[in-house]
């Protein structure tokens, strides 16, 4: 019996553990994803560069008021160093695809699973942002409708930042 | 004069509204503190329909709720009208989504009237101030997660 409620007890434990949300300093959970137009996003690919990663739904108004500032970041940006990913929380594609075409999006953006979702603590309420710096760190975590300026000044913050730089502080 | 300050006032009005969210009366919504009272409690428990996308509710849901569907799709709402065909009027239903925060939230205003002119009579809408992880998930209220 008493084996039993330990074991009961270590898979509560690792349930919750599984699900914890990730925060500012831990290693951005690794993943590899086939964007919509069919190109292959690996975070590992991205490392030295700093990285937004936006969960979101075409159905969900906060992100689609984020989406076109997202562009101009990726724009403006892209040359320092920075890189946006898109992961869609939709249900299906075909909403997806119309939205991006429309808005002539400028970075990969790839359907979610609920396993990348929970990896990243998981994706309860959107939208929900990461900001990964140039050591593959979480940096920031963004939750709701949030203030884009302040935004844009972290991320320029993070660029300002040398790789090297960054690993010293860390240490 | 007069007609153009009543159309301003109407105006802002609306925009006031709209900024609340969901056009639902306080009579009808219900806290997530009481759902949750109501679901660990003795007492007769309401039908629980998710309303809002699968990829959410896949992750995590509240015990016993069952996935109709994002309301704003049509797929949703005829889910949602086969599911209550059978149901007495006076059905205790919980609806709730989740998905984004109470004012930009899609689902549980079509959900709901849609209820309402079946002529059930006993639908509540649960309150998410922000999202179904914050207001419900991460404080501990009876949860599903995956799949």
């Amino acid at each position: 019996m008493k084996t039993l409620v330990c074991l009961v007890a270590l898979f509560c434990a690792a349930a919750v553990a599984s699900s914890a949300q990730v925060k500012s300093g831990d290693t951005a959970p690794a993943f590899s994803v086939v964007s919509l137009n069919g190109h292959r996003a690996n975070l590992a690919d991205y490392k030295g560069k700093v990285v937004l990663l936006n969960f979101w739904a075409t159905w969900c108004t906060p992100c689609q008021k984020e989406i076109p500032r997202f562009i101009a970041f990726q724009r403006e940006q892209e040359a320092k160093g920075f890189q946006v990913i898109g992961i869609s929380m939709d249900d299906s594609d075909p909403p997806v695809r119309a939205f991006t075409a429309k808005l002539k999006t400028n970075y990969p953006i790839a359907m979610g699973t609920t396993k990348l979702a929970e990896s990243y603590g998981g994706v309860l309420g959107l939208p929900i942002t990461f900001l990964v710096d140039r050591n593959g760190r979480i940096a920031r975590r963004y939750e709701g409708a949030v203030d884009l300026d302040a935004m844009e000044r972290d991320i320029k913050k993070l660029l300002e930042v040398d790789r090297n730089e960054s690993n010293r502080d860390h240490r | 004069m007069k007609s153009r300050l009543t159309l301003f006032i109407l105006l802002v009005a609306s925009v006031a509204a709209l900024a609340q969210g969901p056009a639902i009366e306080n009579a009808h919504l219900i806290q997530p503190s009481d759902l949750a009272q109501l679901l660990q409690s003795k007492d007769p428990k309401p039908l629980i329909f998710n309303i809002g996308p699968r990829m959410l509710y896949d992750q995590a849901h509240i015990t016993g709720a069952e996935l109709i569907g994002p309301a704003t799709d049509p797929r949703g709402i005829d889910a949602l009208k086969a599911r209550v065909r059978t149901l007495p009027k006076k059905q205790f239903i919980v609806l709730y989504c989740g998905c984004c925060p109470w004012s930009h939230c899609p689902n549980v205003e079509p959900a709901y009237q849609q209820l309402r002119s079946l002529g059930f009579t006993n639908v509540k809408v649960l309150f998410i101030a922000n999202n179904i992880g914050t207001d419900w998930v991460y404080k501990g209220y009876p949860t599903v997660r995956g799949q």
